[in-house]
């Protein structure tokens, strides 16, 4: 990816610490993290079980925040912002999909890429075209009115793709997207959000604890370990590999 | 969120958990119910009580006295003991101003007389007072044998019971032809029956009585006539200049004569209470006659000594008192007013009315405190399905505010689901409370046709109580909403969908 010389940063993080109090133990999740996601970039948060790459994610998502230190994705610091501001970056700036996927189960698969739409209160005239806009493009156009029980666990991580794209967002945060598929669901999904990156030129952040896919997919990858980073590079540079 | 998206999500998951929200939504009805029903009944009693208040004429009826007497029966006036002799005097254009006064439905003449009345060689001494046609719909001629007067200036007469008791009794027996309001009939008259006191209706009677009138004396003129009662003019002269109307009548000085007549009038109806129970002057007599024949009839009053009295009579007879009847009792306390700004004394059983109002708003506070105590229970039910709700969508709100709601939509969800329970509540609980209503007017009326009463409306629903109760019912199940709402707004995200 080529980036403008200017382009501000996607995101932005500065020291950022995001640490626990479990009793007397303080739990540093985070510990002085720096880092910097260029806009459609594809980076990789790789890192043992408990090195704090989904809580990175969190901060990123606006659903948790920094206990210290700076985070800005767009030149906007998540760390200052006010609880409604911090639901508004994750209604329109990122697009955040899960390991388990997370689709309300009463919903059908329409209703369920609905919903973002209604929490940004998209006019209900707009809803329709975008809904169906978001399902063809994971490929699901004709099981709108499925629910996510008569789905496949790929079918499904397309729709919460479906779900996390409807509202344009220009950040998609993936916290181990094919954790719950098999080998060849998980590349199927991969090269969707592979394409959705370069289609839409939209960062994409993906968490994940297997390194080859992670090697497969990232342009840049990010070691985490003990909330601390621990290196970043290219797949296949040594520092990176030395860590695997 | 949109409200009609966050009224859209919330009907989803209240059709989504339907049973338990249908229980928690009869609950919260089943309290209303109760409340509605409890209403109702003081509303009823309230209406029954102030419905036969307003029949029985007596709170919107105002008595209107000239200032130089003693009867405006105020306290402070009673205090002051101060009597105007150069007040306004109650005449013949102070009743035509009375009546244009707004909203005054009706002025007449106090007219009662104590004078003998003769039925078939037989002479009483009894009371006789006039009756305004307005009379008709209070409830003592409700169940009257015979009618009410043909009209305002029939030559007829009704009787009260104890009158006509006195009239069937045997010549010579002492009889009870004086009233004594509220207290035990004489028991020297005998009992009759129904068919008796009808035989009366139709048959006449005579009643002995002074006609005043008036006679145009020159001034030289002796101050009393054989055989006549005349009031002079004090001289002008004589009073000094000092009383300024002298001057309309100077050289002219006008008496009265009081002639025996009589008049003979048919019985139409025999009253077993008295009108406005006896309270009115007028009303605790034993023979009534319409008003405008008693006006006719120009009797002589006691009233009428006292003009002798007045250093000013005139040849158009002063009232000793008159009746103002006020179109809604709401009214009359400004057209008091009104008549006091005018120069009268004035009496009204409005503070009686007063009293009877804060006996209900007692009643109905009372009502109100057991009518909900239901609805507290039925709003610990809400709370009580709302953080089960919580509990059983903590993956849901985690993934809402994942992907953009903020804590206050988290929290108007919830209260939109508690309101929508209150006003489903609401409005069904009105409903039955309604048929509760029903049902007890039902079974009183049964009863009270068995004993030969009229039936009543005991349980009254008016329109502000089905409004209000529905507003409760929301507002309580607000109310009831708070503590899950705020506990699913709490709710961490990264946590709930971490663990769920």
């Amino acid at each position: 990816m080529t980036e403008g010389a200017n382009a501000p940063e996607a995101i932005r993080a500065e020291n950022v610490c995001r640490h626990y109090t479990m009793g007397d133990t303080v739990v540093r999740a985070l510990d002085g993290v720096s880092l910097s996601v260029h806009p459609g970039e594809r980076v990789a948060l790789v890192g043992a079980s408990g090195s704090g790459k989904s809580t990175l994610l969190h901060l990123m998502a606006g659903l948790d925040r920094p206990t210290s230190g700076r985070l800005e994705t767009q030149g906007r610091n998540l760390a200052s912002m006010s609880p409604e501001e911090l639901a508004a970056h994750r209604r329109g700036t990122v697009g955040m999909i899960f390991q388990a996927f997370h689709l309300l189960p009463r919903m059908t698969l329409e209703e369920n890429v609905e919903l973002p739409l209604r929490l940004a209160e998209v006019p209900r005239e707009e809803r329709g075209a975008r809904v169906r806009e978001a399902l063809d493009r994971v490929g699901l156009g004709g099981r709108a009115a499925h629910r996510p029980g008569e789905l496949s666990g790929g079918e499904q991580q397309r729709t919460a793709i479906a779900r996390a794209l409807v509202n344009r967002p220009s950040i998609l945060l993936a916290d181990e997207p094919t954790g719950n598929l098999d080998s060849r669901n998980g590349e199927d999904i991969m090269r969707l959000i592979h394409s959705l990156n370069e289609s839409l030129h939209m960062t994409v952040v993906l968490v994940t604890h297997e390194r080859k896919l992670a090697a497969s997919f990232a342009e840049r990858m990010v070691v985490l370990s003990d909330g601390r980073l621990a290196a970043e590079g290219r797949p296949g540079d040594p520092a990176v590999e030395a860590l695997q | 969120m949109k409200a009609n998206d966050l009224l859209e999500l919330a009907g989803r998951n209240l059709r989504e958990s339907g049973f338990r929200n249908s229980l928690t939504t009869l609950g919260v009805a089943v309290g209303i119910a109760s409340l509605v029903a409890m209403l109702s009944l003081g509303a009823g009693l309230q209406g029954l009580v102030s419905d036969r208040f307003a029949r029985s004429g007596l709170f919107n009826t105002i008595g209107v006295f000239t200032a130089r007497d003693m009867r405006g029966m105020e306290r402070n006036e009673r205090r002051s003991g101060v009597m105007e002799a150069n007040a306004r005097p109650l005449d013949a254009e102070a009743r035509k101003n009375i009546s244009a006064l707004p909203n005054v439905a009706e002025v007449y003449p106090e007219i009662r007389l104590l004078t003998d009345v003769t039925f078939q060689e037989r002479t009483l001494f009894t009371s006789v007072s006039g009756l305004s046609p307005s009379a008709k719909q209070n409830e003592a001629f409700e169940k009257m044998h015979g009618k009410f007067f043909s009209g305002p200036e029939a030559e007829e007469a009704i009787l009260h019971v104890d009158f006509a008791r006195d009239l069937l009794a045997p010549a010579g027996t002492p009889g009870d032809a004086f009233p004594t309001p509220g207290g035990p009939r004489a028991g020297n008259t005998p009992d009759v029956t129904d068919a008796q006191l009808d035989s009366l209706v139709g048959k006449e009677i005579v009643v002995h009585y002074g006609e005043r009138q008036a006679v145009p004396t020159p001034p030289e003129a002796p101050a009393q006539k054989a055989g006549r009662v005349v009031a002079a003019k004090k001289d002008a002269a004589g009073a000094g200049g000092t009383d300024p109307a002298a001057d309309d009548t100077e050289g002219q000085t006008v008496s009265f004569s009081v002639v025996r007549r009589e008049q003979h009038l048919k019985i139409v109806g025999i009253i077993d209470t008295e009108p406005y129970a006896g309270i009115t002057a007028s009303s605790a007599a034993r023979v009534f006659l319409p008003v405008g024949l008693a006006e006719k009839l120009h009797p002589a009053m006691a009233s009428s000594l006292r003009d002798i009295m007045q250093a000013k009579p005139s040849a158009s007879e002063n009232y000793s008192a008159l009746i103002v009847r006020v179109d809604d009792p709401a009214r009359v306390q400004p057209t008091q007013d009104a008549l006091k700004k005018m120069g009268f004394r004035t009496f009204s059983l409005l503070d009686a009315t007063k009293s009877l109002r804060r006996v209900f708003v007692i009643i109905d506070l009372f009502l109100v405190i057991f009518g909900s105590v239901a609805l507290v229970v039925a709003s610990l039910g809400i709370v009580n399905t709302l953080v089960m709700s919580v509990l059983e969508r903590r993956r849901e709100i985690g993934v809402l505010k994942a992907l953009g709601a903020s804590d206050a939509d988290v929290k108007r969800l919830f209260f939109v689901e508690a309101g929508v329970m209150g006003t489903a509540g609401g409005a069904f609980g009105v409903l039955i409370g309604w048929l509760i209503g029903r049902l007890i007017n039902f079974g009183t009326n049964i009863y009270l046709s068995n004993q030969d009463l009229p039936h009543e409306t005991i349980v009254l629903l008016p329109l502000w109580l089905i409004g209000g109760a529905i507003a409760f019912a929301v507002a309580v199940s607000l109310l009831a909403g708070i503590y899950p709402a705020a506990r699913a707004a709490r709710l961490d995200p990264v946590q709930v969908l971490r663990y769920e």
